[in-house]
């Protein structure tokens, strides 16, 4: 105590700097570095979880790079990403834009565009399943029958199972997006606007040349948060497809659920691991593009 | 300051003047009536779950929503093992006490990398901001194991160490600490509180929005969070919501309108919770994603 009281001010702060951070740098390096090293150790490894470890160096990247299965299921998380994200991304626009310039009854309209958000995604993984069965459970096929169309294969078609599976992970995510776009759309002084207006400029060119360059911050961060949540589906998938997961044929896997099945089914860690260092890539390269993108605003 | 709140007051009366030229326009009324059908689009869904929950099987396939012998006897099944009880306290627990620590530790990490100058106050920020792009999919192989070597395995402990703290929550937090002005926390020290009584009782409910929001986020995560849980727990009694749910709707195969009520179940307590606190919620979100 009377080595603190002899301290300088600066250094008691330094002091109490170390107070407040040891418990939290503690736990950054064990539960955060520590595990992000042994991923990365383990995918040069072979390890069935009760043998030895075995170094074997790239092999299990080589197997990764000549396993079809891979590539199929790396095309499908970009397949993911690459209708998600555009998709989610304007349909909450549109609605964010048109919301904003609505008064009557505009906080339960908010309120009801969000509410999906707030769902637990496996609960409502289960209800979307239930509307793609076929006739005579699903609604979807019911509803579509009733008009006098033959039914649609949602889940049980190649084709047709990714969009499915997609369209509810779009739907949860709406409400998130809609809000994040109005509080951009907010953050523009309508001073902005009326200078345009008393230039006697149309609403399009106000969208383009004002709204959209001002919203750019709003625009680049909701396209790294769907982006990365996209390449990471993985409980929609999982529930919608327990039966087969990933499938029919793993039309639908994605990289995380090809992760989980390696690494809790087939307990073959090293592959696994090999394949949380591609996800890990992936999802770096996006981040520092937003980095990136950020940088010139 | 004044001049940004006459900016803000002329802005509302733009807003407002703007809307009172509203519903006398028909392309306003055409704007509400497709916003309001999109409205409704989207919380089908929910509405239908909720529906089919209080059906008999033999209505269940149809298309009407208010069932015309509406029951609760599919409640009353899916309860009446108390396993659901069980899960919605496990989910409760986890996610209460993830929550309580995460606000803790990443507001007193964002006050002292915002407050105190040190050397490596720069490294540590850096270090703990690069976390935030490790995945948490890249990290449960090695927590797995760690917590098979610990003895984690199917204990509340090992659900909840992952997210005790969160790099996204430290760095709002340190962005919100900058609104505090010094010269208050130099006041308290004149007064002789201690750092950690500055931090308590004079920065911290200065940010309490921002506290507030940063807890939703993060009671949100753990309370619908899937991949952990189902990893790391083995029996049912530990089992969180999500995964429990999924446990029952495998179970029940062909029995939709069970299903629908598990799923119910696992909603209506946020749904509720939302419906009290909608403003809030969403004031939180969007403060939260602004910023982070």
């Amino acid at each position: 105590m009377k080595f603190y009281r002899n301290l300088s001010i600066s250094q008691k702060q330094v002091v109490w700097a170390w107070a407040f951070l040891a418990l939290p740098v503690l736990f950054y390096v064990v539960i955060r570095f520590y595990p992000t090293g042994n991923a990365i150790v383990l995918s040069f490894q072979k390890w069935n979880m009760l043998g030895a470890r075995n170094w074997v160096g790239f092999d299990n990247y080589v197997k990764l790079y000549n396993d079809p299965v891979f590539w199929k299921v790396f095309r499908n998380t970009f397949v993911y990403l690459i209708l998600g994200t555009p998709a989610s991304l304007v349909i909450s626009f549109v609605i964010a834009y048109h919301l904003d310039r609505v008064r009557f009854l505009h906080s339960t309209l908010r309120a009801l565009y969000f509410l999906p958000f707030l769902t637990s995604t496996v609960a409502m993984a289960w209800v979307w399943r239930w509307f793609y069965q076929p006739v005579p459970i699903g609604l979807f096929n019911n509803f579509i029958a009733s008009l006098g169309f033959q039914q649609i294969a949602f889940l049980n078609s190649t084709t047709n199972a990714l969009p499915s599976i997609l369209l509810p992970a779009i739907w949860a995510g709406l409400g998130f997006q809609i809000i994040i776009f109005m509080a951009g759309l907010r953050a523009i002084p309508t001073s902005f606007y009326e200078a345009a207006r008393i230039d006697g400029v149309s609403n399009w060119t106000i969208l383009r040349e004002i709204t959209l360059p001002l919203l750019k911050p709003t625009i680049v961060f909701l396209v790294v948060f769907s982006s990365i949540s996209f390449l990471r589906i993985f409980d929609q998938v999982f529930n919608m497809t327990t039966n087969n997961p990933g499938g029919p044929l793993d039309s639908t896997k994605p990289l995380v659920l090809m992760i989980y099945q390696t690494a809790f089914s087939s307990f073959d860690m090293g592959y696994a691991a090999a394949q949380t260092v591609v996800l890990f890539t992936i999802l770096l390269t996006v981040s520092l593009l937003q980095l990136y993108l950020m940088r010139d605003r | 300051m004044a001049d940004t709140q006459i900016r803000a007051s002329a802005d509302a009366l733009l807003r407002a003047r703007a809307s009172a030229r509203g519903p006398r326009d028909p392309a306003a009324v055409i704007r509400w009536t497709l916003l309001a059908m999109g409205a409704i689009v989207m919380v089908m869904p929910i509405v239908y779950m909720l529906s089919a929950s209080f059906k008999y099987p033999y209505e269940m396939y149809n298309l009407n929503i208010i069932p015309k012998e509406p029951t609760a006897e599919n409640y009353t099944y899916v309860l009446s093992d108390g396993r659901f009880y069980r899960w919605f306290l496990n989910s409760f627990i986890v996610a209460t006490c993830t929550t309580v620590s995460a606000v803790f530790f990443d507001a007193l990490v964002g006050y002292a990398l915002c407050k105190f100058r040190f050397r490596g106050r720069y490294i540590v920020f850096i270090a703990i901001l690069s976390t935030l792009m490790i995945p948490t999919e890249m990290l449960v192989i090695p927590w797995y194991l760690m917590s098979r070597t610990f003895g984690w395995l199917d204990t509340y402990w090992g659900i909840m160490f992952p997210g005790m703290m969160t790099a996204f929550g430290t760095f709002l937090m340190k962005q919100f600490f900058e609104t505090v002005p010094d010269d208050f926390l130099e006041a308290a020290r004149i007064d002789g509180l201690n750092e950690f009584q500055i931090w308590w009782s004079v920065a911290l409910p200065m940010v309490t929005p921002a506290l507030s929001a940063l807890a939703i986020f993060i009671f949100l995560g753990n309370w619908t969070a899937f991949i952990w849980p189902l990893i790391v727990t083995n029996s049912q009694e530990l089992y969180t919501l999500p995964v429990g749910l999924t446990t029952f709707s495998v179970e029940q195969t062909v029995d939709w309108e069970l299903i629908m009520t598990g799923a119910a179940l696992a909603t209506i307590p946020t749904l509720i919770v939302f419906l009290i606190f909608q403003r809030y919620i969403i004031r939180g979100i969007a403060m939260a994603g602004l910023k982070g």
